[in-house]
């Protein structure tokens, strides 16, 4: 599978995962303390423009983002959060299907990391929905029209909490 | 004389490419090289396909829609059609696009969500029931899938009497976009290519009124291409079609006049309809001037419309309705052949049926009581809409050229050029959102504390249930030695280049599924996985 990763001083294009993990390497001292972020897609949905944009969104607010694509399954999203060793994943759904696959890939995420991981997400998402996706670990539901520094600065808070 | 007062802005700039806009439009303003002295109806149809334009016919009312299974969705297409609705347009859900059974894995969570699920002939029949495939005209927003789910219409027809060669409608069949933005794809391009003429051909062979594609701006425009790369893109993949076809060893003029498109109509009304005109002069020049077309039907652009789901505000979702009301009008002055006009509460849920009426009586008082369908192409000689369109069209033409250097579309979207260019454009767009450069009212200024009290649609998790039940009982049921036979068959067809229609009509008779006969194929043609490119 292809994945993409970005830092601030790198291009917008796709990297294979092997690159990805040479180039991490190579930056490890400069960017140990940045926060990474995986952005997927879980379930067959194709709109990805919300994705992208906060992916590119989240990289321009200095954060480390991989950005894994679409139409994947609950049990790839989660080995890829515990293989990239990430502090947030975020997740978005268009096609209605949040109420199941949300909180399936925020368990496998869980069964399958050591390290506690935040996990948001966003799409269409009716308002009711919420305390049934919160209630099942996902800290922050974000719908159309969000600003991303909104979302950026919810993620530094939360995180600025755990420490 | 009283005092004006300061410009606004320091620049006003156009969002087709942001180059500024002069305060006022003179003849001065219009390039005396690109004079387009053409009435409706005569090449390059700038102002209209038609001499009559709406004078004659109004545009096809065809409001999109699907979800849970096919008594539901059976419904709500009598519901529309009562309600004035003229033709029919199938959003079908995620499993059938993607070659995927309601029982697979893959599918659990998406069974009914958004669009209807047919699994098998059975659910198309039931789809139409009670309504006549031969007087009806249906549009089928299906992609990768496209031949199964085409082989199951004509065959539901059939069985209602109804013959192939009078059957009326759109198959969306466009396989090049959906690597750029809509992401339905399942096999790679070049057996893909091989689906999409194998559709074309046999639509121009049996299917004289079917249009045999509905090459799509649309979906590129959601994913946040500006209007002129929403033109150019969608040109350039025509392009690639059309010399498919040619290379395929047809004549343009058999298959090219069923060739129609598909865009989207964003708020800036002026922009769009300039940007229909531009479309519809540029394509008749193409047909003409590269692919040597002499049947005018083939230069003529026909397109569907539907106005853009990405400018739907979750907050004060009422505002919806004049946002839509804008871009419908715009659609309208800038000469559609079908419309869709989105329900207001689409950025909430799938649209309730009280939003989906009141979408409809929109284009029907821009219909019957704005006026606009009372004279052809109202805006053409307007100095600032023929300027537009002219500087839209550069701007396309400049893409294309661009493109045709790289080798076509097929070879842009291969090395992500054309993922890339929509990216940034959608990046840029967020940008001037989020600084308030751009203004969204509701959502970064003129906002107001929200009341979520809006009655919205549910697909329950029951849908999912009975919908197995159903496929269960099928596959119980019908003859699955002759459906085993049938889908080798189709593996068979698959690996030459015989067209794959005939077998496929066969095999939805014998009721083999979405899914097994998807499975056919890709134990021939492999699957494609995307890059993933920002």
């Amino acid at each position: 599978m292809l994945s993409a990763m970005y830092s601030e001083n790198t291009e917008s294009q796709a990297y294979s995962k092997q690159d990805t993990l040479k180039r991490e390497g190579s930056m490890s001292t400069s960017t140990s303390k940045k926060i990474r972020v995986l952005v997927a897609k879980p379930g067959l949905d194709g709109h990805d423009r919300g994705a992208k944009v906060i992916a590119r969104g989240l990289r321009d607010a200095g954060m480390e983002v991989i950005y894994l694509g679409l139409r994947l399954t609950p049990e790839q999203i989660a080995e890829a959060a515990a293989q990239e060793d990430v502090n947030v994943v975020g997740l978005s759904c268009l096609s209605n299907a949040h109420l199941v696959l949300f909180p399936k890939t925020a368990d496998l995420i869980r069964k399958k990391s050591s390290r506690d991981i935040m996990i948001i997400g966003g799409g269409i998402i009716p308002k009711k929905d919420i305390p049934a996706l919160k209630e099942a670990g996902i800290a922050g539901i974000f719908g159309p029209g969000t600003p991303i520094v909104e979302i950026s600065k919810f993620i530094e808070d939360s995180l600025k909490g755990e420490k | 004389m009283a005092k004006e007062a300061a410009e606004r802005k320091e620049e006003f700039r156009t969002t087709v490419d942001g180059t500024v806009i002069n305060r006022v439009y003179t003849p001065a303003d219009l390039d005396q090289t690109k004079q387009d002295t053409s009435l409706p109806g005569e090449y390059p149809f700038t102002r209209h396909i038609m001499s009559n334009g709406y004078r004659g016919r109004l545009w096809t009312m065809r409001q999109y829609a699907g979800f849970a299974t096919v008594e539901e969705t059976n419904q709500r297409y009598k519901y529309l059609y009562e309600q004035g609705n003229t033709g029919f347009s199938v959003a079908f859900h995620l499993p059938t696009q993607e070659g995927y059974d309601s029982d697979h894995p893959l599918a659990a969570g998406e069974v009914g969500k958004c669009g209807v699920a047919i699994d098998s002939l059975q659910d198309m029949e039931e789809l139409w029931k009670g309504i006549p495939l031969a007087e009806v005209s249906t549009s089928m927003t299906i992609n990768a899938t496209a031949p199964i789910i085409l082989a199951m219409y004509i065959a539901a027809a059939e069985k209602q009497g109804a013959d192939k060669s009078i059957l009326k409608g759109t198959v969306q069949n466009d396989i090049l976009k959906e690597y750029i933005a809509r992401n339905t794809y399942i096999f790679g391009p070049a057996p893909s290519m091989r689906l999409v003429t194998d559709i074309c051909t046999y639509c121009a062979q049996n299917m004289p009124e079917w249009n045999s594609i509905s090459i799509s701006g649309y979906h590129m425009r959601e994913a946040g291409s500006t209007a002129i790369q929403e033109a150019a893109f969608t040109l350039a993949n025509g392009i690639a079609y059309v010399q498919a076809m040619i290379d395929k060893g047809m004549e343009v003029d058999y298959f090219a006049p069923r060739f129609s498109f598909f865009f989207a109509a964003y708020t800036n009304l002026l922009e769009e309809l300039a940007k229909f005109r531009a479309l519809r002069r540029m394509w008749a020049k193409i047909m003409k001037e590269r692919f040597n077309a002499k049947n005018p039907r083939s230069m003529m652009l026909r397109y569907h419309v539907q106005t853009d789901g990405f400018t739907l505000t979750e907050q004060q979702p009422l505002n919806n309705i004049v946002r839509v009301t804008l871009q419908a009008l715009g659609a309208a002055l800038g000469g559609c052949q079908s419309l869709h006009t989105n329900s207001f509460d689409e950025a909430l849920a799938l649209p309730s049926e009280e939003a989906v009426q009141v979408a409809l009586r929109t284009q029907q008082i821009i219909a019957y009581e704005s006026g606009a369908a009372d004279t052809v192409d109202p805006l053409g000689g307007s100095y600032y809409i023929e300027n537009l369109t002219n500087r839209i069209e550069d701007g396309a033409l400049e893409y294309i050229k661009n493109i045709d250097e790289m080798g076509g579309a097929l070879e842009a979207i291969n090395q992500g050029y054309i993922q890339k260019e929509i990216s940034r454009s959608s990046y840029n767009y967020q940008k001037a959102v989020d600084s308030g450069e751009q203004t969204i009212v509701g959502v970064n200024k003129f906002t107001a504390k929200e009341d979520h009290t809006q009655k919205l649609l549910e697909v329950d998790e029951t849908v999912e249930k009975k919908q197995i039940g159903r496929l269960k009982k099928l596959k119980k049921e019908r003859d699955n030695k002759k459906v085993n036979g049938l889908l080798e068959k189709v593996r068979q067809v698959a690996r030459t280049d015989e067209n794959i229609m005939p077998v496929l009509i066969e095999a939805v008779k014998a009721y083999a599924t979405v899914g097994e006969i998807s499975d056919a194929l890709r134990d021939v043609f492999g699957e494609y996985r995307e890059p993933s490119i920002l």
